[in-house]
Formats: C-alpha cells, sequence, structure tokens
C-alpha cells in the first residue's frame, strides 16, 4: 500500500519536476550563472573588457581604500536604519487609524498608497523640486515675505541624506500601510473582545498581542522595503546624483558609475560582490526564522 | 513581413525590412558559435521550402533579395551608433548623413541617448561579435583598450591619403594614432575652458571692460556680488565642477603643470606651491557661487547669463548653442573669453568616430569612406556652424565662423598653447578618482594638504 502510494507520488512529481525544468535552468544559467560570473570577473584586473587574469583580492583591496566607496556604504547604513525604522513606525501607526473605522477611510487609503504607485525616478525628481531652494519651498516662503527662510537640505551635505530619506518614506510608508492594514482586517474579532473583557489598554493590546500575530505581515514589508534600499539608485540619480560632492553616494551608483562611466569592470564587479555578499549576510537570518526556524517549532 | 524564418532571411541578407537586425543578430549567432550546423540549416531550407505556406514566403523573400541585391553592390551601408539626440546636435550629425549619402553611401542611424551609454552599446555589440559600422566616442583614451585588443579597423588608407599627419593639431593626432596607425576619424574639436560672461550683468556690476587676469577676474566676482548678481554660475555636478577645477589649472597653473600632473603624473609638479595655488585659487571661487548650485544642469547655468542674473560660467563652446537658441549675439549679450592670461592654454577636447572590426571588404569600404566623408572640408564647416565646435583641420573657410569660433581657430594656429584634454591623458578610470577629489574638494572643508595628498593618491592608483 505505502510503496504503491510512494511510487504513484513520484510518477507525479516526475511530470512537475520536467516541467519545472525550463524555470530551473533559466535560473541557473541566467540568474545564478550571471552572478558567478560577476564574482568571477571581480577577481580578474578587467577594465573595459572581461579579462581573464586572475589578480586575487587586489580589486576588493583597492575598492575599499576608494573613499567614495567607503562614504557610499555609510550612507548605505544611514538611509537603511532611518528609512527602515520611520517607514515601519509610520506605516503601522497610519494602519491602526484607518482600522478604527474612520469617515472617508478609501480616501485616505488612496491618498497614502499612492506615492508607492510612482517610480523611484519621479519620486526623486518631485522632492528635489519641492527642496530646491530655487524652485521649492524656501522660494514660495521667501516670495510671501518670510526672507530669511532657508530649507536647504538637498543642497547642504550635511543634510541631504535626510532629503532622501523624506523622499524615501513618503514613497514607502503607504506600502507598509497597506500590508499592515491588510492583516489588521485579518484579525479576528473576537480577539478584540477577548482584550475588552480583559480590560488590557488598547496600545498594550496593539503591542503584545495584535503586531506579534502580524509577524508574516512585517516581514513581509520590511522585506520589500530592504530591496528597494540595495537597488537604490534611480532616487538618487533623480534627486541628488549623489551630491553635493560626494555626500549622497549609494552603493549601487557606484557600481554603475564604473561599470559604464568609467570602463572599471574589475571594481565595478567587487563592489557588487560586496553587496551580495553583504544582503545574503542579512537576508539570510530572515530567511531562516521564516522557514527553517518554523519547521523546528512544528517538529 | 514576419520575422520567425531566421535562418532563412539570414541568407538573404541585404533585405530591407524591420526585421533584419534581429535575423541578422541571429545569423551571426549561428555562424559564430556553431558553423557546421548553420551549414546544415541551410541545407534545412529544402525542408522549410517544401512547407506550402513557406514555399511562397521563401520565394517572396528570394525576390526581394534579388531586386535589393542587384542595387545593394553599390551603396555602402553604414550603422552608425552616436549620442547626438539634442536638437542642434542632430541637425549637425544630418549634415553627415546627407554627405555619407551623397557620396554614394547609405547611412542607417542609430542614435542612444547619454555618451556613457552609447559608448557601452558599441563596445557591447563589439564584443558581441555584432559590431556597427562606425561609433561616436569622446577623443580621449576611452577606445585605446578596445585598440589593444585589436577590435578596431584602422584607417591608415584614409589618413595618408589626406595628410593627416600635418593637417591635424599634434594632440588630436595624439589621441587618435596609436602605434603608428590612425584608428579615429576626429569630427570635431571642442574647447571645454571657455569663459562665457553675460555683457548686461558686468555692465549693471558697472565693469567697464572683461577681465584679462586673474586679479581682475575675482575683482569682477566682487563687483558682481555687490550689485547683488550671482557672480560665477556653476551646476555643482561633478563635471562641471570639473570643468572649473580645469580652468584654473589652465589659467593659475599654466600648461606646464597641466602636462607635468595630468600627463607625466610628476610628484614634483603635485607638490610644487604652483599647484597649491591652483588649489587655494579653486577653493577661494566657493564664495561667488549661489546656494541652489548642487545639482543643477549646465544650460541651466547658462541660462541664468542669458537673464543676467549671473555674471560668467566656466562651460565648453556647446553653451554658444543655449545662447543662439535664446536669440542672444556675441559681443552683444555676451561674450566669450579663451583664458585670463596672455599664454592661456588651449585644451583640445571634441569626438571621434571609430570602427570596429570586420572582414567584410564592403564594410571597410563603407568605414573608409565615412572616414573620408566626415573629415572633408566642406562637411567639417556646415557640421560644426550647427554643433558649436571647430573643424579638425586648420584647412578649411573660416569666414562663415562666428566670433568665438574664428577666435578659437586663430588660438589653435599656435602650436605652444595647444594641450590635450584631461582624458586624453590617462584612463578613464584614474581620470574619475581625480574628479571625485576635485568634486569632494569643492563641496567639503578639505584642506590643501589633504587635496595635495588626495590627488597624488588618485593620480598615482
Amino acid at each position: 500500500m505505502q510503496t504503491a502510494q510512494l511510487t504513484r507520488h513520484m510518477r507525479r512529481n516526475t511530470a512537475a519536476y520536467l516541467a519545472l525544468l525550463p524555470m530551473a535552468a533559466i535560473v541557473v544559467f541566467a540568474y545564478l550563472g550571471t552572478m558567478a560570473w560577476s564574482v568571477r570577473l571581480s577577481f580578474t584586473s578587467s577594465r573595459m573588457l572581461p579579462r581573464n587574469d586572475f589578480v586575487g583580492f587586489d580589486q576588493y583591496a583597492q575598492l575599499f581604500g576608494t573613499s567614495r566607496w567607503l562614504t557610499s556604504l555609510e550612507n548605505f547604513v544611514f538611509i537603511a536604519i532611518f528609512f527602515l525604522a520611520i517607514c515601519f513606525v509610520l506605516g503601522t501607526l497610519l494602519a491602526i487609524f484607518i482600522d478604527q473605522n474612520v469617515r472617508a477611510e478609501g480616501l485616505f487609503r488612496t491618498a497614502f498608497l499612492y506615492p508607492y504607485a510612482m517610480s523611484f525616478v519621479v519620486t526623486g525628481l518631485m522632492w528635489q523640486w519641492i527642496l530646491n531652494p530655487d524652485l521649492g519651498i524656501e522660494r514660495t516662503m521667501r516670495n510671501l515675505g518670510f526672507s530669511d527662510f532657508v530649507l536647504d537640505w538637498v543642497v547642504n551635505s550635511d543634510t541631504v541624506l535626510y532629503a532622501v530619506v523624506l523622499a524615501t518614506v513618503w514613497h514607502g510608508a503607504g506600502l507598509v500601510m497597506a500590508l499592515l492594514l491588510a492583516g489588521l482586517r485579518g484579525i479576528d474579532t473576537d480577539l478584540w473582545k477577548a482584550t475588552r473583557i480583559d480590560g488590557i489598554p488598547l496600545w498594550r493590546a496593539y503591542a503584545f498581542i495584535i503586531l506579534p500575530i502580524l509577524r508574516p505581515m512585517i516581514i513581509t514589508s520590511l522585506v520589500l522595503l530592504s530591496i528597494s534600499i540595495v537597488k537604490m539608485y534611480d532616487l538618487i540619480i533623480a534627486m541628488t546624483n549623489g551630491g553635493p560632492g560626494t555626500a549622497s553616494e549609494v552603493p549601487a551608483k557606484f557600481i554603475m558609475d564604473n561599470l559604464f562611466e568609467r570602463a572599471n569592470i574589475g571594481l565595478a564587479t567587487a563592489a557588487s560582490t560586496t553587496m551580495l555578499v553583504t544582503v545574503l549576510l542579512i537576508i539570510a537570518p530572515v530567511l531562516y526564522s521564516q522557514y527553517l526556524g518554523k519547521k523546528g517549532t512544528t517538529a | 513581413m514576419h520575422c520567425r524564418t531566421s535562418v532563412v532571411a539570414g541568407t538573404i541578407d541585404k533585405i530591407k525590412s524591420p526585421c533584419l537586425k534581429w535575423n541578422r543578430f541571429h545569423w551571426r549567432f549561428w555562424s559564430i558559435s556553431r558553423p557546421s550546423k548553420f551549414r546544415a540549416a541551410k541545407i534545412d531550407l529544402v525542408h522549410w521550402g517544401g512547407h506550402m505556406f513557406h514555399k511562397t514566403r521563401l520565394m517572396a523573400q528570394t525576390a526581394i533579395a534579388l531586386a535589393i541585391g542587384a542595387t545593394a553592390g553599390h551603396a555602402q551601408e553604414a550603422e552608425v551608433i552616436h549620442f547626438w539626440t539634442s536638437g542642434g546636435e542632430s541637425a549637425a550629425i544630418s549634415v553627415l548623413a546627407d554627405a555619407f549619402e551623397e557620396r554614394g553611401g547609405e547611412w542607417t542611424d542609430n542614435a542612444i541617448a547619454g555618451g556613457s551609454a552609447a559608448r557601452s552599446a558599441a563596445i557591447n555589440r563589439i564584443i558581441g561579435g555584432d559590431p556597427s559600422t562606425a561609433a561616436l566616442f569622446n577623443t580621449s583614451q576611452q577606445y585605446h583598450e578596445i585598440i589593444a585588443e585589436g577590435l578596431l579597423n584602422d584607417i591608415d588608407d584614409v589618413a595618408t591619403r589626406n595628410d593627416w599627419d600635418n593637417i591635424l593639431p599634434a594632440p588630436i593626432v595624439d589621441a587618435i594614432k596609436v602605434d603608428g596607425r590612425y584608428y579615429a576619424a576626429p569630427v570635431n574639436i571642442h574647447m571645454p575652458l571657455w569663459i562665457w560672461y553675460s555683457s548686461g550683468a558686468l555692465e549693471q556690476a558697472g565693469i567697464e571692460s572683461p577681465p584679462e587676469t586673474m586679479e581682475e577676474f575675482f575683482a569682477a566676482l566682487d563687483a558682481l556680488q555687490a550689485a547683488d548678481i550671482t557672480p560665477l554660475a556653476l551646476g555643482g555636478q561633478r563635471w562641471q565642477e570639473n570643468l572649473l577645477f580645469s580652468a584654473m589649472m589652465t589659467n593659475v597653473g599654466g600648461r606646464d603643470l597641466w602636462t607635468g600632473i595630468y600627463a607625466d603624473k610628476d610628484e614634483e609638479a603635485i607638490n610644487s606651491p604652483e599647484f597649491r595655488e591652483v588649489i587655494e585659487t579653486f577653493v577661494r571661487l566657493k564664495p561667488y557661487v549661489d546656494s541652489a548650485s548642487p545639482g543643477r544642469n549646465w544650460n541651466d547655468a547658462t541660462a541664468m547669463l542669458i537673464g543676467d542674473t549671473a555674471g560668467f560660467q566656466v562651460m565648453g563652446d556647446w553653451a554658444k548653442g543655449e545662447f543662439t537658441q535664446a536669440d542672444q549675439q556675441i559681443g552683444v549679450d555676451y561674450n566669450c573669453l579663451p583664458g585670463l592670461r596672455e599664454d592661456a592654454p588651449y585644451v583640445l577636447g571634441g569626438d571621434v568616430f571609430v570602427f570596429p572590426r570586420t572582414e567584410d571588404p564592403a564594410q571597410i569600404e563603407a568605414q573608409n569612406l565615412l572616414a573620408e566623408t566626415i573629415t572633408a572640408p566642406d562637411v567639417q564647416v556646415a557640421f560644426n556652424n550647427l554643433k558649436g565646435s571647430i573643424p579638425i583641420r586648420f584647412d578649411v573657410d573660416v569666414s562663415a565662423m562666428d566670433a568665438c569660433a574664428a577666435l578659437g581657430m586663430e588660438i589653435m594656429g599656435d602650436p605652444s598653447r595647444l594641450v590635450p584634454d584631461a582624458s586624453q591623458m590617462m584612463n578613464e578610470y584614474v581620470y574619475g578618482s581625480v574628479q571625485d577629489v576635485v568634486t569632494e574638494l569643492w563641496n567639503t572643508d578639505m584642506s590643501v594638504d589633504e587635496a595635495v595628498e588626495r590627488f597624488g593618491n588618485a593620480l598615482q592608483n
């Protein structure tokens, strides 16, 4: 009985595996293959054309001796921390706020989610205009008579990163809101009744009961936000182009510049390999807790 | 016409159809990676033709192929990758295309916006084994690596026939002649370090004559500031900050320092008091730039001169295009200064066409015809008037040129003032690091000592 079941299972799976073969081939060649190729190039002295002379970790030594790369890493960490924290807190609060059966809920939902529908290029350009002293808020306020009004975040090396965080939060907070709102709507009303009967204050109910239940939603939104930070390139190009000076450089822009403008494939692939390893190091624990960890508890 | 019969179309390469490029790519792919398979595929045609549906299609294609094939022997088809997409630029490139077609060629235009995007497209096509006939590059070292890899055809025939050794300025010859052979055809010369000024703004500030020395320049900047006009219009982007720094290098440091640092990467020159003075003068310009400068585009900075809200701008001669479009007259509304000292070096930059390697005699002929056409004197004048640059050769009629171009031509006659553009003297990645130092110097409070040290590191890379 059991062996018959097993063979049937196997037969069914063979068909499934066959059907998956093209996709597996694409994954191996188009994704993993190109990744391996990039990693391989990062150990060569390639400049404009790919070469095959291996030079060990020379490119990495050069990379970490380049102040622009170090600046871009610092900026990356800064943006990641502030963006994730603010976006998450703001998105959660918005979701909770909308979940209170407010009037015109649809309007609020649309308004908050709308920024996410825009591309990073549009977001970047828009905020660049808003914050530009020549065109935006500063000019408007001065024209209104406040002649000392200053809002020069985007042209000031010390504050430009806050401007970038502002734009990204504006862009991403709606996504967190939408995901968490969906989660909140899925909470059983009996649970709310129970907390009320037990006399648990609302904030405690959210912090210790509801949000832990929403864990999968929270992790999904954090992963999505993290991805948008790692690949952040278009926003920087549109908003500051890495400036003033190198004050808002990000790793993705460093990679693109070296790959295309400076004909320095070796250095660019070394930088992208560094990013790949960093992302894997961050994502690995998340994946572990999501998939493997869960298996451990159910077993 | 449908594209699915890629192998069929590959054998009759000359068909002009929208699918041609796609088909040709497939054909090349087959022929390069698996020659034997390709032959097998060719035989397969019989089988393909056996199908009624395919048969009619094949016959139709063959008929067209024969019809076009008869004339294709005469027209030399050239696919040209370039990055001239703005209004004035595309007007200028159509001069080249028309002249090429007049001489019996057939121009296939492949414009890609953005210099680096166009160059990487061209290089990818070369590496992929499907190169264009010609591709546009800057007069620099951008293409020296592909020459070293043997991926470009030389155009020595054309160069010798036209005596390029003697009719072209030396810095241009140095940039395009590698190991005694010419590998690129220059189309224009840009001087990237012109100093433009708004006559109206200078008048409002009570400046009677344009500055001729660095002291007078700073005095003029002070006067403009006193008159509440932005003294120096600068777009705070890496390359523009770099132009400004280069202008200080040539006007404060002079020719020897320019070549000593950028060409020889001489440590003594880098640590010299002259270079420190260049850095100090550059930093001294900071207060004369308005706070909204970071990120501004060069043409927006030029617009400040056009609107008389700024006094000076350091920018290449392409800025003339902006003035012209705004109906401004040289000498009336604005004017140009080639430098701030009698012997200010004249920096030669510009654009060149390179010709990717091919064995096809028809393509080689097209490449030679293209090189011949774009360097011809009449084409040069017509093209450069639209492009805002100056011709690459001395033996042309200057009467049709504007005042600034004519001044540039005149200065170009003095070989002692000519220097190559910085990008011609070092690899792109080295120049990139130098630009990083300049932009950090401009945007942070870097000390002169630190700047000197960082320049040294960047150049020695």
